[in-house]
């Protein structure tokens, strides 16, 4: 680790910080409807479909509007895919996906993981990319968002149903927020030379005289919302490692930075719209915490590099430089793994299969610590919110009071539907892991043998189950029963966590708001982040240790036992 | 928690048998096998033991509520025609006649007579105490014992519903049911089970990748030292303790929501009289008329107050005493009294020295000849608005100066007012005075807020505020006219001296009829909360240290 490392590291940071907080404002302006200059588009919207925004929804009717959104993208981007041979705009002449990869790949945007089985650069034409994959980038990241929103609202004011409106909420965060950021950044982008383009593919003649294909497409204003939106589904297949997607240093703290200014501000955004911009900021303080001890971590096991290569006679001074672009360099790398991966973002710069096994370590645990440090775009806010009550119960209790947050009591309902939620995401990851590893037509897709081969289908279910889709590689994932589980695996925690969040909510927003009195747990200082930062470790992560000793745990000590497999 | 550990302690049982009839080694699974029904055991020990101690006290209850012979008024105006009829055929509104000696067969309101009653079955004080009929002090309680006089009592308690058959089933918890919070507990705890069962059952999977799966008994041992078994065996235990903590402070709670519900209090509504203050004024100072010696006051005050036998009245003569060594005289011969009335307001003593009067300032003022002088009145006026009552002395129409009657605060009432701001709770006082007595003494016992010239409507109405704020609020109450506030309050306690009403009303009664308790009862409902998120803390804690020392134990040896 070098000090310049790390002030790269801080610099991009600060430039994350330093946005969230005006875009905070913002989104909470554009929540409550204060936000109009584009007004005339956004009443064309409401107006097609009938929507009247001032209409309040309570959490069913919300939810519902929600799950209708979002089965409708389904329906249209799995018939893309599965007729992108016969549509337009297909310069290779792709065919239509399988139909269990389109069903993986349909689920995989619909759910905000973008994990793909595919590759995007070798089976998927520009209009299943722009008219399929882009614009679930972007409906995906709304609903999210407008999800977050809703729950944000259950805690600003008491004895009420309604929660807002979901189509008002999608809309406008589409086109206020979302669009005009995809925009700034995909320029920024082209300007950094990624490529947009309808032209196809380029052949050249190398220097050897070989013939080589040179894919392009409209790629850069697709990469902006993908990091934005916090998808991570790559354009090309190696994602940002690629030199189109990522082209430079600069590209890739762009894309860092957008991957975390969204979740980051809706921190600020919900202590606005709960009017105590110190419960916001609470959250954000304890998200960029774990973000910098991730970093640190992946940082500092990739630099120290690898004893056994080391034995061989590699110079140790560079680290384990083995799937990471010089480009870029080791800081950018760590904490683009560390923001992927806590962000739910899932776009990759460097190959995380050939990380030292504490390296890959950090990225799989943040994933499994539940995609809330910052998480995915709303998401992550609503995820963190459900950790929040279970802490306060916790502490609530040690004060001798009925616990509460913002004046919003926390009893057995809200306790119930938080312990389901938190319920899912284990049950998924272990139990599809463990079938898998003893299910023959699942094993025959690992390619490592030894704990390696452990790690690579563990990070596989819990990159779809965590709704992150970065890939760890080394796992042959287009088959139908990884499609199929994975897929599985994307929709439950997407879902079966919405649900019982959006409950959680209902049941919040009608209870009565009480003042703050003396004896109240304030939770804004220290020593509730640090309570909460406690209670993300165990309960949402300690079931996970018994897979992470024998996964990556396993392979590092059989490393320093000089043993490999 | 413990229904998993229970067959997790079969499971690995019948293993260590089968390997041990099979010829395998099976020491290793029986070990594991006897520290799982260890866990068991001392799971179910600390319930059990709570539930033992709540057994005894119902047992004594029981003994109380012996088979008694009711006389039961065929007419409710002769009482000297009744009929013997078992308590157990009691109705709702029937009248029965209790003698001395008689134990009152059922709970139930006094229509007719005044009598001395031992209430030592239930409140276990064995000082008899009176019971009368009207007023707030009607109520009696079947089990107990009149000891002088007789009364007709209404029934106003079916057999079976009675305070004490109530109390049978609450100290037995037969009518235990969980409270809102444990129910919440209990399932973050179901939640934290499932977790570890998933995560333990899938060890089998993943561990089999490299190798064999570690043994049932092992995953068994795993399982049950992860999942949350110490907080889960004790939370029933900690839920009797608190009841039964309850009960030997006197203090009978309907239901264990009552009691937690008190740990959430807001907002604590106390009486003034008897609650912050002591309850009785009492003398603390002379002020002299002009030109007037304090020794000439104090021995007309003392000569005023000889024959009176209010507290008010022996609180002059203990003043007198400790100020200026006066030892009252006995009552001369010859002496007349003059008593207090409601009319005159004076009361005093006529003796061949002289005709001493004290009395409300305004009435003595007015019975005197003579101009009054200002200082005087300003002083009598600055008494009244520190709340303090001022007593008027004079001598064949003299005045002679003011004894400053006060009604003291209870010492260390503040401090605890003060500690129960740091908790978050506030303190407001209740009180007929008016609004300027009632500020003083705010002021000095130090609560946060007052109601003055409180009638039952204020009382209602500030609750009802209160909780549209989002507030819970605690008040004690023994007044029939206390009830709808009893039974709007979260947390209502009644006086068992008090009235039936006030009694159903409240969600807890104090068998003391103290209502300074009312402090204890919400400290009581807190350490009962704090108990269990404590144990539930640490138990979720102490889950990391025993995966660092398991996980390695399971599989570095493999």
């Amino acid at each position: 680790m070098t000090l310049i490392g790390w002030a790269q590291i801080a610099l991009v940071l600060i430039l994350v910080v330093a946005a969230a907080v005006p875009l905070g404002r913002y989104i909470a302006a554009v929540a409550s409807g204060r936000v109009t200059w584009l007004r005339p588009a956004e009443v064309l919207f409401f107006r097609a479909a009938g929507v009247d925004p001032e209409r309040g929804q309570d959490w069913r009717g919300y939810a519902l509007a929600m799950l209708a959104a979002n089965a409708a993208g389904f329906v249209l981007l799995f018939a893309i895919l599965r007729l992108q041979g016969m549509l337009p705009l297909n310069p290779q002449g792709f065919d239509g996906m399988s139909s269990w990869l389109a069903f993986n790949t349909a689920v995989s945007f619909v759910t905000n993981t973008n994990w793909q089985a595919y590759s995007g650069e070798a089976a998927v034409s520009y209009l299943s990319q722009m008219a399929g994959l882009a614009v679930q980038n972007f409906l995906s990241a709304a609903s999210g968002i407008a999800l977050a929103l809703a729950v944000s609202r259950a805690f600003a004011r008491g004895g009420v149903r309604e929660l807002g409106n979901f189509w008002a909420d999608f809309t406008r965060i589409t086109l206020y927020v979302l669009l005009p950021l995809a925009v700034v950044v995909g320029l920024a982008l082209v300007a950094l030379g990624v490529p947009q383009t309808f032209a196809g593919y380029v052949t050249a003649t190398t220097l050897e005289g070989a013939e080589q294909v040179i894919p392009l497409g409209p790629a850069a204003f697709q990469i902006a919302i993908k990091h934005l939106g916090t998808n991570g589904g790559g354009f090309f297949g190696v994602n940002s490692a690629h030199p189109f997607e990522g082209p430079s240093a600069v590209a890739t703290a762009i894309q860092i930075w957008a991957q975390t200014v969204i979740p980051f501000a809706l921190c600020l955004t919900f202590g606005r719209i709960v009017s105590d911009l110190r419960q916001g900021r609470a959250l954000l303080v304890v998200m960029l915490g774990f973000v910098l001890a991730a970093t640190a971590g992946i940082y500092a096991a990739e630099a120290a590099g690898n004893p056994l290569m080391t034995e061989l006679g590699v110079d140790p001074a560079m680290g384990n430089m083995e799937g990471k672009e010089i480009r870029f360099g080791m800081p950018l790398v760590a904490l683009f793994t560390a923001t992927t991966t806590g962000a739910s973002c899932g776009a990759v710069n460097a190959m995380l299969d050939s990380f030292t096994p504490l390296g890959g370590l950090v990225p799989l645990f943040l994933i499994q610590l539940g995609e809330v440090l910052p998480g995915g775009v709303g998401s992550g806010l609503y995820g963190m919110l459900v950790f929040v009550l279970l802490s306060v119960f916790v502490a609530g209790l040690m004060v001798g009071r009925t616990p509460e947050y913002l004046g919003k009591k926390v009893q057995a309902r809200e306790i119930k539907l938080a312990t389901l939620g938190v319920l899912v995401l284990p049950a998924t990851i272990l139990g599809l892991t463990a079938v898998s590893m003893v299910l023959p037509a699942a094993v025959s897709s690992i390619a490592a043998a030894g704990p390696h081969g452990l790690s690579e289908m563990l990070y596989a279910y819990t990159s779809a189950a965590g709704n992150n889709g970065s890939a760890f590689g080394g796992l042959t994932a287009d088959t139908p029963w990884l499609n199929g589980t994975l897929a599985i695996a994307m929709l439950l925690w997407r879902f079966a966590f919405m649900v019982p969040v959006m409950a959680i909510a209902g049941s919040l927003a009608g209870k009565v708001k009480a003042p703050a009195s003396a004896g109240t747990f304030p939770t804004h200082g220290p020593l509730f982040m640090g309570l909460l930062a406690g209670v993300i470790l165990i309960l949402g992560g300690l079931q996970f240790l018994p897979s992470l000793v024998l996964g990556p745990l396993a392979e590092h000590f059989a490393i320093l036992a000089g043993k490999t497999f | 928690m413990i229904f998993v550990t229970e067959v997790v302690s079969v499971l690995v049982t019948v293993l260590a048998t089968r390997a041990a009839i099979a010829g395998e080694a099976w020491a290793f699974q029986a070990c594991i096998a006897l520290w799982l029904w260890f866990t068991v055991l001392f799971a179910t020990f600390a319930e059990a033991v709570a539930e033992g101690r709540g057994r005894a006290r119902a047992e004594s209850l029981r003994r109380a509520r012996t088979e008694t012979q009711a006389k039961l008024l065929l007419r409710p105006d002769e009482r000297g025609i009744w009929q013997p009829r078992n308590a157990a055929d009691l109705r709702v509104g029937g009248l029965v006649l209790a003698e001395a000696g008689d134990i009152i067969p059922s709970d139930g309101e006094i229509v007719q007579g005044i009598a001395s009653v031992n209430e030592a079955a239930v409140t276990g004080e064995s000082a008899p105490v009176i019971r009368e009929s009207g007023g707030d002090r009607s109520a009696v309680t079947g089990g107990t014992l009149v000891v002088s006089d007789w009364i007709v009592v209404r029934i106003t308690a079916a057999p079976g519903s009675t305070f004490l058959d109530r109390m049978i089933a609450l100290v037995e918890g037969a009518a235990r049911q969980k409270t809102p919070n444990e129910i919440a507990l209990d399932i973050l705890l179901a939640g934290m089970t499932i977790i570890f069962l998933i995560a333990v059952a899938s060890l089998v999977g993943l561990a089999s990748w490299n190798g064999a799966p570690p043994s049932v008994p092992v995953l068994a041992a795993l399982l049950v030292t992860l999942i949350p078994t110490t907080i889960g065996g004790l939370l029933s235990a900690i839920g009797i303790a608190g009841m039964d903590r309850l009960v030997r402070f006197n203090v009978m709670a309907t239901s264990g929501r009552a009691v937690e519900a008190a740990g959430d209090v807001d907002v604590l509504l106390l009486d003034k009289t008897g609650t912050i203050t002591l309850g009785s004024r009492q003398a603390t100072g002379f002020v002299t008329a002009p030109g007037i010696p304090e020794g000439e006051l104090a021995e007309a005050a003392v000569l005023s107050s000889l024959a009176d036998e209010t507290p008010e009245g022996r609180s002059i003569l203990a003043f007198a005493r400790e100020r200026h060594g006066i030892i009252p005289p006995a009552l001369p011969a010859g002496a007349k009294v003059v008593p207090f009335t409601a009319q005159t307001r004076i009361s005093g003593l006529d003796l061949p020295s002289g005709q001493y009067r004290k009395g409300a300032a305004d009435a003595v003022i007015r019975s005197t000849i003579g101009a009054v002088p200002a200082a005087l009145r300003e002083a009598v006026d600055r008494i009244a608005r520190q709340g303090s009552t001022p007593l008027v002395v004079a001598k064949d129409g003299r005045l002679l100066g003011a004894v400053e009657l006060k009604d003291i605060v209870k010492p260390g009432i503040r401090e605890r007012f003060g500690a129960l701001r740091q908790m978050g709770i506030r303190t407001v006082m209740v009180t007929g005075d008016n609004r300027l007595t009632a500020a003083a003494i705010a002021t000095e016992a130090g609560v946060d807020d007052f109601i003055a010239e409180a009638t039952p409507r204020d009382k209602l109405q500030y609750i009802r505020g209160a909780q549209g704020e989002g507030r819970l609020v605690a008040m004690a109450g023994d007044g029939t006219n206390d009830a709808p506030a009893l039974a709007q309050a979260d947390v209502g306690v009644a006086m068992q001296t008090g009235t039936q009403a006030a009694r159903e009303a409240g969600n807890m009664v104090d068998l003391d009829s103290d209502p300074t308790k009312l402090i204890e009862v919400v400290e009581i409902g807190k350490q009962l909360l704090i108990t269990r998120g404590a144990l539930t803390t640490f138990s979720i804690a102490n889950d990391v240290a025993k995966y660092f020392a398991i996980l390695p134990a399971i599989f570095v040896t493999r």
